[in-house]
């Protein structure tokens, strides 16, 4: 059990998927404007996370075994059957959710942050449980990244940032110093 | 249908005006992860460029038969199979850059700037001009990476391409090769860049 909570408070923290590894920077560029989006298709991506890294495990245990070089065509056909099926779902049970999410419920597909998943989970051996919370400490670091960016953003908003820095350019520096203080984590752990 | 004469202009487009990191801001990942040191950035460059090359040149010709409402389908696994020849290539040749790339190579496949190249140019266009097309844009990628990776890696750690550029009394920066270093660069070459294209504006006024 020890074990399953360092491979969750890892993902969460230390090694954060958007602050510390770059993964899934488009959507953490993207959809950061506005608090309750970001919270939204944070969760979003939580539960692909999820739903990926149980078919991951399938397709590890009993497919991809005789056939490891088919590995990243597998996993990112799997990822965009995972994302169609969520799609599909949220149409179906919550319209307004899914008119909310809009483009990104699809372009989850090519977020980097869900092959990137199935890979490191791949290359670590790991089990079903441990995939499970590895990929909710990696959804839940998203979605923390996603609200933090986000919050700073809607602020920035009524500050007086310079012309020339107005765009991407301050929003590369603020995530700079949120990834200096993602780093503060670093030495969590370390004493175990 | 007319064919478009073959130009140079696909080749030099994604070179500087249409940078496809720089100025259309796609495949940010790759360039802020793995350009901590030279040797990876430039690695990491040519397979992207192969890649790109070879699924811009196949979905050029193969464009007649696949059906439209498959094609992004279609695309991601022509790229992802050229993505598994790479990464095989690399393991050969290059273990232990292959190693410290990690799971960057196979992150290859979801580079926006390859179904981005496939879905806006190469569904479009002939296979010569793909082609040109593809190198240009993976040029323009790698010139990006390697200004990332000259400057995190000079200013972190005082080399270039692991050798000794700076003299051994200059303190280095550890931050600009850890993870934060890499949203600094970006940003500050971003700035670079609006501030430059601000003063042109001025004096393009005042003239």
């Amino acid at each position: 059990m020890g074990n399953l909570t360092w491979i969750l408070i890892s993902a969460l923290l230390v090694n954060n998927f958007t602050l510390t590894l770059f993964l899934g920077l488009c959507s953490f560029f993207g959809v950061t404007s506005r608090i309750q989006t970001a919270v939204r298709l944070g969760l979003a991506n939580l539960f692909v996370l999820v739903l990926t890294a149980i078919s991951v495990w399938f397709l590890n245990r009993f497919v991809l075994e005789q056939a490891p070089y088919l590995r990243i065509i597998a996993f990112i056909v799997v990822i965009a059957s995972v994302v169609q099926v969520v799609e599909m779902a949220i149409k179906k049970w919550s319209p307004a959710l899914f008119r909310a999410l809009g483009i990104y419920l699809p372009l989850i597909t090519t977020n980097c942050a869900i092959l990137a998943l199935a890979i490191f989970q791949t290359n670590r051996g790991y089990g079903l449980a441990q995939g499970v919370a590895f990929a909710f400490g990696a959804g839940l670091g998203l979605t923390l990244a996603l609200t933090l960016m986000a919050s700073i953003r809607e602020r920035l908003d009524v500050a007086d940032v310079p012309a020339v820095a107005r765009g991407l350019g301050i929003v590369l520096i603020i995530a700079a110093s949120l990834s200096m203080a993602f780093m503060g984590f670093a030495g969590l752990g370390s004493g175990k | 249908m007319s064919e478009t004469p073959v130009t140079f202009d696909d080749f030099l487009r994604g070179l500087w005006k249409e940078n496809p990191v720089l100025v259309q801001m796609l495949g940010l990942c790759p360039t802020l992860a793995v350009t901590n040191s030279v040797a990876n950035g430039l690695t990491m460059s040519i397979a992207t460029l192969c890649v790109l090359v070879a699924s811009n040149v196949l979905v050029a010709a193969l464009k007649r038969f696949i059906p439209n409402e498959v094609r992004i389908t279609s695309y991601v696994l022509i790229i992802a199979t050229f993505v598994t020849l790479a990464d095989m290539t690399l393991e050969a040749l290059v273990p232990s850059i292959h190693k410290s790339l990690g799971a960057f190579i196979g992150l290859i496949v979801v580079n926006c700037i390859i179904l981005g190249r496939a879905e806006a140019f190469a569904a479009k266009a002939s296979v010569v001009r793909s082609l040109l097309d593809g190198v240009g844009m993976g040029l323009g990628f790698t010139l990006t990476m390697l200004m990332m990776s000259s400057i995190r890696e000079i200013l972190g750690n005082g080399t270039f391409m692991g050798m000794r550029v700076l003299s051994s009394h200059y303190e280095p920066w550890v931050i600009m090769v850890l993870p934060p270093g890499g949203f600094l660069t970006m940003g500050f070459i971003l700035l670079g860049m609006a501030w430059f294209g601000e003063r042109k504006k001025r004096q393009a006024r005042s003239a």
